[in-house]
């Protein structure tokens, strides 16, 4: 399609974002992720019926903990669109990477990067 | 099953401000069947901590182990390697679990990481109802297989009481009335006449603790039993 989108996003591939777990959204953040976006079909549209929904609910399960953490909940978010759409995908990436661009470095990162400049 | 709930994370992050380094033990059972404390919701505490740990600049460090069942030495056993540098342990089991760590590690700092709730079922998908008050007594055979000590908010023997509306209990509306359940439930099984019985008060000293229940065909095999010519010598 040759349309432009920023190069610092990580893709990993799930057959359906039903797969994804609360955990795994975590440890993205645990290793340093500065944002993590789930991706899912338009809603009503899920090949497995109910997968983009259920990981809605984990997405926003997601949010809570953060929100008890102290740490901006924007960083995680969902976004519904279909296969097809690849125009749409690349806004998205853009638009999530802005979001997280003005909420700054997780302070994950920020605390790794001092342990490790101070070793 | 035992039901519990996973403690708020402020609450756990202050029971082990200061600690290096920390175990969360999950349990493979109650717990994990009420998504409170099984293998992925240790590992989730585990990473939610790591998190708050490092953005409050804390060197702490998390680690999580879980074992079928915390209520049986043999799978207790299985803490001993991870366990032994650990400055503290969070145990996600029940409170018999938790207890059952901190009497087989004693030196170890051990805190619950669940409050836990009631004995109880799941209802349907993320829900979970009180079913069984362990009263000591069961009489479930004359209320059509509905607990009115666990069910009614008043543990009622002889119920409905007159805050019984429409099938629903005076505390709240989306409590329904045992009571009315078992009439309904009796009347189903055309065995109404059972309603009225009176039905004399517990033996409420059978529902309250510390109990224990004693097997004697069950209990290990002493050495005594073992060996008759002992006896004789003795």
């Amino acid at each position: 399609m040759r349309v432009e989108c920023p190069t610092n996003v990580k893709i990993v591939e799930v057959p359906c974002t039903g797969r994804v777990d609360i955990l795994h959204i975590l440890k993205a953040l645990e290793k340093g992720a500065d944002g993590v976006c789930v991706i899912g079909c338009l809603e009503g549209e899920c090949h497995f019926l109910e997968g983009n929904l259920r990981a809605r609910k984990r997405v926003g399960y997601v949010k809570d903990i953060l929100k008890s953490l102290g740490i901006e909940e924007e960083r995680v978010d969902m976004y519904n669109l279909s296969a097809a759409m690849g125009q749409r995908f690349a806004e998205i990436m853009a638009e999530a990477t802005e979001k997280v661009k003005k909420l700054g470095p997780s302070p994950v990162r920020r605390a790794d990067e001092r342990f490790s400049n101070s070793d | 099953m035992i039901v519990a709930e996973q403690k708020p994370i402020e609450e756990i992050r202050e029971m082990i401000a200061g600690c290096k380094k920390v175990m969360v033990a999950g349990c493979n059972t109650c717990v994990a069947i009420c998504f409170a404390g099984g293998e992925k919701e240790a590992q989730i505490l585990a990473s939610v901590l790591t998190i708050a740990a490092k953005k409050a600049g804390e060197n702490q460090e998390i680690i999580d182990q879980t074992v079928q069942r915390q209520c049986e030495w043999e799978f207790l056993d299985q803490f001993k390697e991870n366990i032994a540098d650990c400055d503290a342990v969070i145990s996600l089991a029940c409170g018999i679990g938790i207890q059952g760590l901190a009497e087989r590690y004693p030196n170890k700092k051990v805190l619950p990481g669940v409050n836990t709730t009631f004995l109880g079922f799941p209802v349907e998908a993320g829900v979970w109802a009180e079913r069984c008050a362990a009263c000591g007594e069961c009489i479930l055979g004359i209320t059509a297989g509905i607990c009115p000590i666990a069910r009614c908010a008043k543990s009622l023997l002889n119920g409905p009481c007159g805050g019984s509306q429409g099938g629903r209990c005076e505390i709240s509306a989306d409590t329904p009335c045992a009571w009315q359940l078992i009439y309904d439930r009796l009347k189903e099984q055309g065995m109404l006449e059972v309603m009225e019985r009176i039905n004399t008060p517990k033996l409420w000293s059978k529902s309250s603790g510390p109990r224990k229940i004693e097997r004697d065909d069950l209990k290990a095999v002493t050495s005594e039993e073992k060996s008759p010519e002992s006896k004789d010598k003795g």
